[in-house]
């Protein structure tokens, strides 16, 4: 079975929380705050104001040029604010706030249930109304999906992968929209093919989600899909960007400013596939997305289909509450997510599921002093060498960090979950590769005013 | 809601090893050779290894506490490893107050000098095995004999390789006995077979990786092979110099135990490949041209000396950058 060639993690996958429970929809919520950042890039400009009335799907935020996405009502109502409020991290951010009344929708969105397969658009046509739809990486990232698609002079997609690995652990939101939706996910691969006119499409899935590799496989062989689906082995980080493409096409992506593309491959999250669909064929914005609420610590975790602005503690609700004591609450998964202060932040389309660790989970183990055992070299999937450039950003060795290669780090954290010793690996990381790339960027810009 | 809410950066998950279950892994691997030196050797070896264990661990302790002023330390369970390891390089009918003193060198000279776990150069059971070497050299060299030998005739009192170095003859050695761990050595290094057993369970639990291991015994190997083409005439020379330097001596303990030590050795597959090849290498040098008829542990502690040079210089390959 196919894997990234080196690195790599086995945390135990906690899948069986919520990998059985199908997808429910949640009730409305009666206040959304959108954030106007809420993807990689420059955030949305509002387009409305205090007092104004918005539809379902009406366009309320729109892209601040072209590295950036446009942003729709998830529900109808009036706008109360365009203010900054805190977000899940408690920073400030620009916000609309919306009550609702009703859930009217905008008249050109297709809300039916039947599943359109044909799609006569062009490449250009399909990419604009991706883009018209706001729709962004849904696996977390969330970098704006028409920039993906647009193809830099020079360079030729021969790969489209679609990640429905789903590598972090707890999460199971993309596992159901294969499980589920997977005929209309399948035609938006189509499509995305289509944008890119490209010849293979391979959906990644890690092997731990057998019934929707076999459900991907049934649909594909009823509905003549030129589309193959990939069992990948059960190793974190395989839904890694630079680790699927790997895997998948034996190709590994230069180190940065190296891109996919100039490996030939544009890799698209499944959900966003889905997402894709519902824009092209069914004219409906990216106002809503399957979120996983999971735990092991949570009465009943679920997968619920969340308009966007939905705030986290509604979701928390409808699990269960949180436990008593220590908590920490994940936007994600528990090794890329962000532990949150603020309950009352809202679901954005980045996020593919909120993880409640309790009591002795939400701690961090107690750090040791090194022993250097190489177990962090050995499950670094870049080929980084963690106990040494954590020391050296402790240090505060630039120049030494930029030859060590730190920039290429993915965060991971594979370093730090393998520590033997507990040491705090990836903060260090962190720190030292955000440091080394202001210089990088400001030794261009130097560069650039001669 | 009587919450709290905790708050760190990503990841916030731990795999359940730790430096205390990982020593605890290697102390489970040593089991199979003790068991199989106390039934060679008798109820001695029991004693020397509490010995050592019990004066590595209080002179950690004493160290930790009066000299560091730190928190104690002894609960991660290395000092009880290095205890281990000192005594299983010591003849069975070692004196009482020499094990004590290689403790002292080993915990105190070998390690807390340099500031206790993960920062000594040297493998610190090494280093008491080394300092005993040179200061008490009879009392070091002197086996007894393995209480259920049937080979008291072949070798009265000297270890294989201290009979060879003697002029003895490798065909007249059983290999098959040497494996079994029926020979006389010091007490930890006879039973090759237990050592192996104990070196796949790390393997398993993933303790170590292979690389070490293999690189020293492959090394040793092929070196033999060499010179025992140069030395030419008996054919069956052929594979068994090469089969008896694995089993004779230290081979066994120090490719799989002593040169494995996370702190003193090399930290990226290439470089343990390379440090693993010189220790080879330089012990069949000792032990076919040097003074001393056993040269593992000094082969170990140059290379001990050679990790940090490794580190530097052996990089893994970037991602992304293919090999031309």
């Amino acid at each position: 079975m196919k894997t990234f060639p080196v690195g790599g993690v086995h945390p135990s996958d906690n899948k069986q929380w919520s990998n059985a429970k199908a997808i429910e929809v949640l009730e409305l919520p009666d206040v959304v705050n959108i954030p106007l950042g809420q993807h990689i890039g420059a955030p949305a400009t509002a387009k409305v104001a205090k007092g104004d009335k918005v539809l379902t799907g009406q366009l309320i935020a729109e892209a601040t040029g072209f590295m950036s996405a446009n942003i729709h009502s998830p529900i109808s109502g009036t706008v109360t604010a365009v203010d900054m409020q805190p977000n899940g991290q408690g920073l400030r951010q620009m916000m609309i706030t919306i009550k609702r009344e009703g859930d009217e929708w905008m008249p050109e969105i297709d809300r039916s249930k039947d599943i359109k397969r044909e799609c006569e658009l062009d490449s250009q046509a399909i990419i604009s109304k991706i883009k018209d739809a706001g729709i962004v990486g849904m696996g977390g990232a969330t970098f704006p999906t028409h920039v993906k698609l647009s193809i830099p002079n020079g360079c030729k997609a021969e790969y489209l992968i679609i990640n429905g690995v789903e590598c972090e652990p707890y999460l199971t939101s993309d596992h159901r929209n294969m499980l589920e939706r997977g005929e209309e996910l399948l035609i938006g691969v189509e499509i995305l093919k289509k944008a890119l006119n490209v010849e293979h499409a391979v959906v990644g899935v890690e092997n731990n989600k057998p019934d929707a590799i076999e459900n991907l496989n049934k649909i594909i062989a009823s509905g003549k899909f030129d589309i193959k689906v990939e069992p990948l082995k059960v190793q974190y980080p395989q839904g890694g960007e630079k680790q699927l493409i790997a895997a998948v096409t034996g190709r590994e992506v230069p180190p940065p400013p190296g891109l996919p593309i100039h490996v030939g491959a544009v890799v698209c999250n499944a959900s966003t596939a889905l997402a894709v669909y519902e824009a092209v064929q069914k004219n409906k914005p990216l106002i809503e997305r399957v979120v996983t609420i999971t735990g092991k610590d949570l009465q009943s975790p679920r997968n619920l289909l969340t308009r966007m602005g939905t705030p986290i503690s509604k979701l928390i609700e409808m699990a269960g509450g949180l436990p008593e004591g220590d908590v920490k609450v994940v936007n994600g998964g528990p090794m890329m997510g962000r532990a949150m202060v603020n309950l009352d932040s809202a679901v954005t389309k980045g996020c593919s599921g909120v993880t409640v660790y309790a009591g002795v989970d939400a701690h961090r183990v107690s750090p040791s002093p090194c022993i250097k055992c190489a177990k962090c070299v050995a499950a670094c999937p870049m080929s980084l060498e963690p106990y040494l450039i954590s020391k050296l950003a402790k240090k505060q060795m630039w120049e030494r960090l930029e030859q060590e290669n730190i920039v290429d780090c993915i965060e991971c954290g594979c370093c730090q979950f393998t520590c033997p010793a507990g040491l705090p690996l990836l903060d260090y990381v962190r720190y030292g590769k955000q440091t080394v790339m202001g210089i990088i960027r400001s030794r261009a810009a130097a560069a650039a005013k001669k | 809601m009587a919450n709290n809410f905790i708050v760190a950066p990503s990841p916030h998950m731990h795999s359940v090893e730790s430096t205390r279950s990982l020593m605890r892994d290697v102390l489970i691997a040593l089991i199979p050779a003790l068991v199989v030196s106390t039934v060679v050797y008798g109820l001695d070896v029991l004693k020397v290894t509490a010995i050592a264990v019990a004066s590595c661990v209080l002179i950690e302790y004493l160290i930790q506490k009066y000299l560091i002023k730190g928190p104690s330390t002894i609960g991660n369970l290395s000092a009880v490893i290095t205890g281990v390891l000192l005594a299983f390089n010591l003849p069975a009918n070692i004196p009482w107050w020499i094990i004590v003193v290689g403790a002292l060198v080993a915990i105190g000279v070998g390690k807390m000098t340099f500031g206790g776990l993960g920062r000594n150069p040297f493998n610190p059971a090494l280093v008491g095995r080394v300092f005993l070497l040179i200061a008490y050299p009879v009392q070091m060299t002197s086996f007894p004999q393995p209480t259920m030998s049937k080979f008291v005739d072949t070798f009265s009192g000297a270890t294989p390789l201290a009979a060879i170095k003697a002029g003895g003859d490798v065909a007249s050695v059983d290999l098959m006995s040497m494996f079994g761990g029926v020979m006389a050595g010091s007490l930890g290094e006879i039973a090759a077979a237990a050592l192996i057993v104990g070196g796949g369970y790390m393997l398993w639990r993933k303790v170590i990786t292979w690389h070490i291991p293999v690189a020293v015994l492959g090394t040793m190997a092929l070196f033999a092979f060499v010179v025992a083409i140069f030395e030419g005439g008996n054919p069956a020379l052929l594979y068994e110099l090469p089969a008896f330097h694995l089993l004779a001596g230290g081979a066994m303990l120090g490719a799989i135990f002593m040169a494995t030590d996370y702190v003193s050795s090399p930290m990226t597959p290439k470089g343990m490949l390379i440090y693993g090849v010189g220790i080879g290498a330089i012990t069949m040098i000792i032990r076919l041209w040097g003074a001393y008829p056993e040269g593992m542990s000094f082969a170990i502690l140059i290379m001990n000396a050679v990790t940090p040079l490794i580190n530097k210089y052996v990089k893994p390959r970037r991602f992304g950058v293919m090999s031309k």
